[in-house]
C-alpha cells in the first residue's frame, strides 16, 4: 500500500483514535500514517452488529413467546456464548442451557439468579423483565 | 503516582507494548516492526471447529503473548511474568511496581474496556497496555492502538484484567526485569532467529489449517461456502475474516506490511540486498490481502452474488499463498554471514 492510497474513511473511531497504518512512500520506504478508517472494514463490522442485532431480537421474541428466558437474551446481548456465561457464572454449560428454558429459569433460586445479573451487568429485576441499560 | 514513561502509538498491541516497555528499559533500537518480526509475528490460522462471535476463527498473527516472550528472549532480556487467583494480590503487586517507578504490561478483556468505542468491544481477552502510574482512583494507562493516554478507574482495570472466556487474562502482567543495554550483535542475530521461525511456522508447520498451506486450504473453504451456508452466512463469514486481517491492530494488510517494514529496517542491521527485495513482495502479498478485502466487501454488501464472484475470493487466497510461500523460500535461501 502507498501513502497517499491509506483510506480515511467514515469509522466507528472517530473521536476515540485513528489507527497506524504501515505503507510505502514514494521511495519505497516504509513509514507510518494514521488513517480514520477504511469503508471495506467498517461495512465488515457493520455486517457483524447487524447480525447480532437479529440475533437478540430473535431472543428477545422467544422469550416473550414461552420458549426461551432471558438467560438467552441477555447471552446474545452482552455478545457472550454458553462458555463465556459458564466462564462468568461458575455454572456448567448442561445446567445453562437448561436455565435459558422458560421452565428452568423459573426454578432458579435467588443466590443463581444474581449471579446471572452480575455476569450480565444488569440488576435481578432487569434480569427478569429484560430491561437493558447502556455501560 | 506517575512514571516518566513514553507512550508512542503502535499499529498492534502487543508490538506497542514490547516496543515501549523495552525502549522505557533501555532498549533504544527496538521499534514495532523489529519487535514484530524479532518475535515471529506473521502467521495464518483457520480453525474451522472453533467459532468466534457466532463465526469462524481466523488469525493473521502468531499467538498472544508470543511477540514479547520471544523477542526478550532473543535479545536476552530476563522477563517477569505473573498471573493471579486473588484480584487483591493483583492489584497489591501492581501497586508494588509502580511505586518501584516500573511500567507494567497487562493482558486485559476489550469488552469492559471503557475508552474503546461500544462497536469495538467484543469479547476478546488477549489486548495489552501499560499501566504507567496512578492519580487518586484512577489508574494511568497507554493503551498502544490509542493516539494519546488514558485512564481507567481501579474498579475497571480490575474488571479488565479479570475478564473471563477465552484467554483469560487471570491479572496477567509482565515487564523486563531491569534495565538493559542490547548490542547491535544481539538485534542480528534475533533478527535471524525471528525469520527462521517465522520461515518454520509459514511453510513447515504440520496440517493444512495453518501457514501458506492454511492460506489455500481458506481459498478452497471459501468456494464451497455459497452452496454451503447461503449467500446471508457466507457474507458473514467474510466479514470476519477482513475484520480479523484489517481491524484496528494490524498495520493493514493483515500484518504482511509490518513484516515488510521489518525485512527493511532488517537490512540496517544486516546488509543483505535479499531483504530489501523480499520486502516488496510482503507488500504485494499485503496489497493482494486488501484487493481480497474489497472482493470480499463487494459479496457482504450483497453486490456480488455468484458462485463466479467466490470462485474469485478463492483465487485471491491462491494467489495469495503462492506469493507467501516464494517469499518464505527466498528467506529460507538467504546465506546469513
Amino acid at each position: 500500500m502507498e501513502k497517499k492510497n491509506v483510506p480515511q474513511d467514515f469509522s466507528k473511531l472517530e473521536n476515540f483514535t485513528r489507527e497506524v497504518c504501515y505503507a510505502v512512500d514514494e521511495n519505497g520506504n516504509y513509514v507510518t500514517e494514521l488513517s480514520t478508517g477504511w469503508d471495506v472494514k467498517t461495512t465488515a463490522l457493520d455486517v457483524a452488529w447487524s447480525d447480532i442485532e437479529a440475533r437478540v431480537n430473535e431472543a428477545r421474541k422467544q422469550v416473550l413467546e414461552g420458549k426461551a428466558s432471558p438467560v438467552l437474551f441477555f447471552m446474545e446481548l452482552r455478545l457472550m456464548d454458553i462458555g463465556i456465561v459458564a466462564a462468568y457464572t461458575g455454572f456448567w454449560k448442561w445446567s445453562i442451557k437448561r436455565h435459558m428454558t422458560a421452565t428452568g429459569f423459573k426454578k432458579l433460586s435467588e443466590k443463581k439468579l444474581k449471579k446471572y445479573a452480575e455476569a450480565f451487568n444488569v440488576t435481578v429485576d432487569e434480569l427478569k423483565t429484560m430491561q437493558v441499560h447502556e455501560n | 503516582m506517575k512514571i516518566d514513561f513514553e507512550h508512542v502509538q503502535a499499529a498492534h498491541c502487543e508490538n506497542g507494548v514490547t516496543k515501549n516497555l523495552l525502549r522505557f528499559n533501555g532498549v533504544d533500537q527496538i521499534t514495532e516492526p523489529l519487535a514484530f518480526g524479532i518475535g515471529s509475528g506473521l502467521f495464518f490460522i483457520y480453525i474451522p471447529l472453533l467459532k468466534i462471535n457466532n463465526g469462524p476463527a481466523f488469525a493473521f498473527r502468531t499467538m498472544p503473548g508470543n511477540i514479547f516472550k520471544r523477542t526478550c528472549k532473543s535479545l536476552g532480556i530476563p522477563v517477569v511474568r505473573k498471573k493471579f487467583s486473588s484480584r487483591e494480590k493483583a492489584e497489591k503487586f501492581l501497586e508494588e511496581r509502580l511505586a518501584e517507578g516500573k511500567p507494567v504490561g497487562c493482558q486485559v478483556g476489550v469488552y469492559y474496556l471503557s475508552y474503546f468505542p461500544k462497536e469495538y468491544r467484543f469479547h476478546f481477552n488477549a489486548h495489552n497496555l501499560v499501566v504507567f502510574g496512578r492519580e487518586d482512583d484512577n489508574y494511568l494507562i497507554s493503551d498502544p492502538v490509542m493516539e494519546t493516554t488514558t485512564s481507567l478507574s481501579k474498579y475497571e482495570l480490575e474488571r479488565v484484567r479479570f475478564a473471563k472466556g477465552a484467554l483469560a487474562p487471570r491479572g496477567q502482567l509482565y515487564y523486563p526485569k531491569s534495565n538493559v543495554s542490547v548490542s547491535r550483535e544481539q538485534i542480528q542475530s534475533g533478527i535471524k532467529t525471528g525469520i527462521r521461525r517465522n520461515i518454520r511456522d509459514m511453510l513447515y508447520i504440520p496440517g493444512n489449517f495453518a501457514g501458506v498451506n492454511g492460506i489455500k486450504f481458506t481459498g478452497k473453504k471459501i468456494t464451497k461456502w455459497r452452496d454451503k451456508l447461503g449467500e446471508q452466512k457466507a457474507g458473514m463469514y467474510l466479514a470476519q475474516l477482513v475484520r480479523m486481517q484489517e481491524e484496528i491492530g494490524t498495520g493493514g494488510g493483515g500484518f504482511r506490511f509490518i513484516y515488510g517494514a521489518f525485512l527493511q529496517e532488517a537490512h540496517a542491521f544486516i546488509p543483505n540486498d535479499k531483504l530489501l527485495e523480499i520486502s516488496t513482495q510482503f507488500t504485494k502479498a499485503g496489497d493482494l490481502w486488501r484487493s481480497a478485502a474489497v472482493q470480499a466487501a463487494g459479496i457482504y454488501k450483497g453486490r456480488l452474488q455468484t458462485q463466479e464472484d467466490f470462485n474469485d475470493m478463492g483465487e485471491f487466497l491462491f494467489q495469495i499463498a503462492d506469493l507467501e510461500k516464494q517469499a518464505f523460500t527466498a528467506l529460507s535461501k538467504i546465506k546469513w554471514q
